[in-house]
């Protein structure tokens, strides 16, 4: 009987020991978390995409809390409604919010673009960007297969069977910005949403001069500068042979699409402007129509 | 025993269809194309305006940079405009069009065929003179030549090994160049062990080119620090660190330069441009390449001048084969696929092959069954299976640590594997990003 006595209160005293070690070493080594952390962590939408900028929800969570103020501090997926829960939290101004979209620059459709050659080598746009131009004469391009749609985690970028471009879904896109470092060719900028989603961007980043362009994509900005001369906002700058309208500074008045002579600036979310016109749906491949 | 290197290596069926025909001289194209980045380093700065008169030989482009080559003009005629022109990838690069008028030459150059043997120069007038005549590595890679002749401070050569492998399939070139020029080569041998300062050069041959041994041989018993090295048939031979290890038996260690083994390597095409630069005062305006295929009615190897269209070579060869689906510029191992026929002659363009569609295509991609023939194969003792699944995963560090730098890009593991996975593709997406991290990280030292 005193076998079951002995191994008892043996066991019993190293357990008690255990404990007490155990204790003061979880105090001596305690992490002081600001409980804030945590409930920035549980607002969050948790998709850990790094849209942000930083590694993670929990990245973010503890950069909030460290930071003196919001501004500049997004998390893409939330938007404003989870900037205005943070700024709760932290009982701080909520930062501005000006929504962003992913805009896919090529228009390179499977029509406006002849395939000069054939690739067979590993289906991704980084490799194939690593050993030629791609399959067209455009070497600025979309190459078709499709590591933006790969690397977004929410559906939102897609490439269509049609046009063999990305489409985005503006719906789904949370401008995480995960595209935009997966195109191997710098095709996606991250632009912003615009007044009732109303957008004008440049279709195209070909640098080439206007007739090599031109030649290679029917749809190729050729950098003649029309757009740049009629626009009365400063907004548009033709750099290396290709146009680029500052987001910032554009007014919406759709005046270059007008004069652009290949249609390389696309207007986006407009009602249309005539019942003459062409529908423009058909003409913007790369945006979905929301 | 013939010597080879130790590691890995593949044996690819030999097809060298225009082995024995003698070297043709091409035409001269109406207009020459002369990209300003024909070589690895800097591209060079044009020196000739629109409408000038230029001669064979002129300086149309000075070098870049120290890493960087001067580009002559292979032409006699009038720059027509300096703009972009289609490189093999088909991107646009900067090029001098120049519109052929006859063909005179600069009157420096000896343009004799008599064999110049003494050399008074020396060893820095001869780098100078290797320098100034825009001389590159002839065997594809275009390394500019003096950089390798000037080794880095604290680093002595001791041997000089000539590459006269041509472990390349198909390819013919070297080979050929042996057969015809082997006397001015080795003069070009003589001068470049003067000018790296070593008393032993070895010119290593592969097995399969036994005349090329023998003439070679013959020649070389005048020159007693030459010697003849058969090596035994087996791809990558000809590259460098394989070559080193095959001729010295030593290896280049994993980051190092080449000469960190004493050994200085240089193709024979390289040191018969020596010789026809030091001697005959000619700087690289032409070169050997072959033509080749299966469906090619003559196949050949042509003395052609840098900046004629490949389509040209591909008309005196007999023309376009009908069922032809890939042109390659370079051999079927580490050559690349041209976008266009319209594209220029460059001083690395070893040969131009075309390749007929029924071997164009890549076989269907299967699972990976662990055989490990690409490890066996890997001439830098590699895993490529390994370094495919880290690159595809975008593991950077993980393919730094497996040593993705050391690998040459030869070929050997998509070639050797049975389930025809693109293994050198994704090796090469490694390559590319774990150099930019490496770069970044020395720059913020």
């Amino acid at each position: 009987m005193s076998i079951v006595w002995i191994s008892t209160l043996s066991l019993g005293v190293i357990g008690a020991i255990s404990a007490i070690i155990l204790y003061l070493v979880a105090q001596k080594f305690k992490v002081n978390e600001d409980p804030r952390n945590g409930q920035i962590v549980a607002v969050l939408p948790g998709a850990n995409c790094g849209g942000c900028g930083y590694p993670g929800c929990g990245g973010f969570a503890a950069a909030c809390v460290k930071a003196k103020s919001l501004d500049g501090m997004l998390c893409p997926v939330g938007g404003a409604p989870v900037m205005a829960k943070i700024a709760d939290i932290l009982g701080m101004a909520p930062a501005e919010v000006t929504p962003k979209v992913a805009v896919v620059r090529c228009n390179g459709t499977y029509a406006n673009r002849k395939r000069t050659s054939h690739y067979d080598g590993a289906a991704s746009c980084a490799i194939e960007a690593s050993l030629y131009c791609g399959e067209t004469g455009c070497p600025y391009g979309c190459l078709g297969y499709g590591d933006c749609e790969s690397a977004c985690q929410f559906g939102a970028i897609r490439i269509s069977r049609e046009t063999g471009l990305p489409e985005v879904n503006e719906d789904l896109c949370t401008a995480c910005g995960a595209c935009v470092k997966a195109c191997p060719k710098g095709l996606i900028e991250l632009r912003n949403k615009g007044p009732k989603s109303h957008r004008m961007f440049v279709c195209c980043v070909n640098k080439d001069k206007g007739a090599v362009a031109r030649k290679a994509c029917t749809a190729a900005c050729i950098g003649c500068g029309k757009c740049a001369k009629e626009c009365a906002f400063e907004a548009i700058t033709v750099v290396n042979n290709v146009a680029y309208i500052d987001f910032q500074k554009c007014r919406l008045c759709r005046k270059c699409e007008a004069v652009c002579p290949t249609g390389a600036i696309h207007s986006v979310n407009f009602p249309p402007r005539k019942p003459v016109e062409a529908a423009p749906a058909e003409t913007k491949p790369v945006e979905t129509q929301a | 025993m013939l010597k080879t290197f130790r590691i890995g290596g593949v044996h690819p069926p030999e097809n060298k269809l225009s082995a024995g025909q003698a070297i043709i001289t091409a035409e001269l194209p109406k207009q020459a194309v002369v990209m300003l980045s024909q070589h690895i380093g800097a591209p060079a700065q044009a020196v000739v305006a629109k409408g000038d008169k230029v001669k064979v030989g002129t300086l149309l482009a000075q070098a870049g940079g120290f890493v960087s080559a001067n580009i002559h003009s292979p032409v006699s005629g009038t720059v027509a405009k300096i703009d972009t022109a289609v490189d093999a990838a088909g991107f646009q690069r900067p090029a001098i069009y120049i519109d052929v008028e006859g063909d005179e030459w600069e009157e420096s150059i000896d343009r004799s065929d008599t064999l110049v043997k003494e050399c008074t120069l020396d060893a820095k007038a001869i780098i100078n003179c290797i320098k100034e005549s825009g001389i590159v590595g002839m065997g594809g890679a275009t390394f500019p030549c003096h950089v390798k002749l000037s080794p880095p401070p604290g680093m002595k050569a001791s041997v000089l090994i000539i590459n006269g492998v041509e472990c390349e399939p198909y390819l013919t070139s070297d080979h050929q160049l042996m057969m015809e020029k082997g006397a001015e080569i080795l003069v070009g041998v003589e001068i470049l062990r003067k000018a790296i300062s070593v008393d032993r050069a070895v010119i290593g041959i592969e097995n399969n080119k036994p005349d090329a041994i023998r003439h070679m041989r013959q020649l070389a018993e005048e020159y007693p620090a030459i010697e003849i090295c058969p090596l035994k048939v087996k791809y990558p031979q000809g590259g460098e660190k394989q070559l080193i290890d095959a001729i010295i038996r030593r290896q280049v260690p994993s980051g190092a330069l080449p000469i960190a083994t004493g050994a200085v390597v240089q193709n024979v095409g390289t040191a018969f441009a020596i010789y026809e630069a030091v001697q005959k005062h000619k700087p690289l305006v032409e070169r050997i390449v072959t033509v080749t295929g299966k469906s090619v009615a003559k196949p050949s190897n042509l003395r052609v001048r840098i900046g004629t269209p490949i389509s040209q070579l591909i008309e005196m060869c007999g023309g376009m084969p009908q069922d032809t689906e890939k042109v390659i510029s370079g051999g079927p191992m580490m050559g690349k696929a041209v976008v266009s026929t319209d594209m220029a002659t460059t001083k690395g363009c070893s040969g131009i092959l075309l390749i007929p569609s029924l071997e164009s295509r890549r076989k269907e991609m299967q699972p990976c069954i662990r055989c490990a023939k690409c490890v066996s194969g890997c001439p830098m003792g590699l895993a490529p299976n390994l370094l495919m699944n880290l690159s595809s995963h975008q593991n950077w560090d993980g393919c730094e640590e497996e040593r993705v730098m050391d690998c040459i890009e030869c070929g050997s593991c998509s070639f050797t594997c049975p389930a025809h996975r693109p293994l050198l593709d994704y090796i090469r997406q490694g390559k590319a990003k774990v150099g930019a991290i490496i770069r970044n990280r020395n720059a913020n030292k």
